[in-house]
């Protein structure tokens, strides 16, 4: 039986900070080895869907959501599911390089570590592994244990990338990657992305239109939290259903 | 006047009252050390102190000082970690984690006899300690915890929330993630906070009069089993160290060199204090050098 296309459901999703409501009932489906790109103008809650996905959300005070989340069919929200078991299925990438300060090689294997992988050859083997996927292999392989921090900020980036592959998740979650890197590291990560679509269902989060259409498979387009309209990005960018879509990728507002 | 003459005003203002700190502090090193280091021979640093006669050293002493500040390190290390740790990472922010680091601020500025006497009340006398070792290193804990604690605490919340963020994101639940990723990238601040930490407990004598003593038993080099009374080790004799030593020669000494020891036994401390001082910078700065690769990146 072939796998549903849908990786992700999100069902009438709401979530308040506080007394703020950040979503407004949002209803979408995110697809299997597909990259969906997440656009709106700032404050929209797009970066906060995004921290619904690995509830990383729940290490906000005051945070409250309902709806449903169901990442393969489960619902992440049930109260059975443990959210640290959630984030090593759910990878997630940040608009800032985050490495940690320790060597390349360390920062790679250590989700693995920490989950107790101790084998050396099984660690190589991942470090290697990841870093070619993350398309930085050839940079870095002589110098494993320098540390990570020394790299420049497009490879810091690819160095998180190869950091969440080494986890083996089911999704990636990508929080405006590329927008504190230059134009260069920028397109290195994207090709990085369309690489790993094969194996992987991506979710980013841009305010670059032109990367939006560049790389995603389909396009969910925000506005004060709700969803507005999403589909193909071909369709969204041509033709457009809403009024609102159409004057926000004409740049008449955002 | 124009703003620019007042600027010329306020930075010669500036920059007189800093020379002015550094040649107090520079008269008062050199003073010591000038004074003091003649005095100091090897028999002088090893030799054991004599009560009547000249020619006294000061070894009994520095052993004390040394023994006492690692058995207070021991104990005042892994508290500070708690509870800098719980302040920064797992305090809710509400009015009794307010208070507890108000109290914190408060206990850090309590004078150190206070402390003193403090510790000779519940140490030494309701906890029935004595005059020794252990008393003296829990009132120097007493001491020092607050400054510690206060240092690991602004280290760790020093580190970026997006180092958090990462991992948190990479599957790792809040206490892996203070262990493993925010402790050792605070680790640098909270390396140099100890090592300060060390050579103000080093350096302090009010507090240890009425807890560790004023004197030493006849101690026996050879037997290092600290149950042994007279153990060097054993925690529950009394022992001076070398800043309660200079308080007590300079007060009621009656050996007729007096003054030099106390001037030896002062440079002797100065010179471990800025050796502290000196570690701290050194390590704090190879540690983070090493954790952030600044050095690769020149």
């Amino acid at each position: 039986m072939a796998e549903p296309k849908e990786m992700i459901t999100v069902q009438d999703l709401h979530l308040y900070y506080g007394q703020q409501e950040a979503l407004r009932g949002v209803t979408i489906d995110f697809h299997r080895n597909e990259i969906t790109a997440v656009i709106g103008p700032s404050g929209c809650g797009k970066s906060s869907l995004l921290k619904t996905i690995n509830r990383l959300n729940d290490l906000v005070p005051d945070v409250t959501v309902t709806g449903t989340v169901k990442l393969n069919g489960q619902d992440i929200y049930a109260p059975n599911m443990d959210a640290v078991a959630l984030r090593k299925e759910v990878g997630m990438l940040f608009q800032q390089p985050n490495p940690f300060p320790f060597s390349i090689y360390d920062n790679v294997i250590y989700g693995l570590r920490i989950s107790g992988e101790k084998r050396k050859n099984v660690l190589d083997e991942a470090v290697e592994r990841s870093l070619k996927a993350a398309a930085i292999w050839d940079e870095v392989k002589d110098r494993l244990h320098d540390n990570a921090m020394s790299l420049s900020g497009g490879q810091q980036q690819r160095i998180c990338i190869a950091r969440v592959l080494a986890t083996q998740p089911k999704v990636i979650l990508m929080d405006e990657p590329t927008s504190a890197l230059d134009p260069i590291s920028s397109s290195e990560i994207e090709r990085t992305m369309l690489k790993l679509k094969d194996d992987y269902s991506i979710v980013i989060v841009t305010r670059n239109m032109q990367q939006a259409s560049r790389i995603s498979d389909r396009t969910a387009f925000f506005l004060a939290g709700e969803l507005i309209e999403d589909g193909p990005t071909r369709d969204i960018f041509m033709q457009p259903q809403k009024k609102e879509t159409e004057d926000y990728i004409s740049g008449r507002f955002g | 006047m124009s703003p620019r003459k007042w600027d010329k005003v306020a930075t010669t203002v500036l920059y007189m009252i800093s020379v002015f700190i550094i040649a107090v502090l520079a008269f008062l090193l050199l003073y010591i050390l000038i004074s003091g280091l003649p005095h100091v021979t090897w028999h002088f640093i090893t030799g054991r102190s004599s009560s009547f006669a000249a020619g006294g050293g000061i070894g009994i002493q520095l052993f004390n000082s040394l023994y006492l500040l690692i058995l207070s390190m021991l104990i005042s290390i892994p508290l500070s970690l708690g509870a800098g740790i719980y302040l920064s990472e797992y305090a809710p922010k509400n009015w009794l984690t307010d208070l507890i680091r108000n109290m914190i601020e408060i206990l850090s500025s309590l004078p150190s006899v206070v402390v003193g006497l403090f510790g000779f009340l519940v140490f030494s006398i309701n906890m029935k300690l004595g005059f020794s070792i252990l008393s003296g290193a829990l009132a120097l804990t007493v001491f020092n915890l607050p400054l510690l604690t206060r240092k690991v605490e602004d280290s760790l919340q020093a580190v970026h929330y997006t180092q958090r963020e990462a991992g948190y994101a990479l599957g790792l639940s809040r206490w892996e993630t203070v262990i493993h990723v925010v402790v050792p990238s605070a680790l640098p601040g909270i390396l140099t906070g100890m090592i300060l930490g060390a050579g103000r407990v080093f350096g302090e004598a009010a507090a240890l009069i009425y807890t560790a003593g004023q004197s030493s038993p006849p101690l026996d080099f050879t037997n290092w089993n600290p149950t042994y009374i007279a153990s060097p080790l054993n925690p529950l004799r009394s022992a001076e160290t070398l800043a309660v030593h200079i308080w007590k020669i300079n007060s009621e000494g009656i050996i007729p060199d007096a003054s030099a020891v106390s001037a030896g036994a002062s440079a002797i401390l100065i010179l471990f204090v800025l050796l502290f001082n000196f570690a701290a910078r050194y390590f704090g700065n190879k540690l983070y050098r090493h954790l952030t690769g600044a050095r690769e990146r020149g």
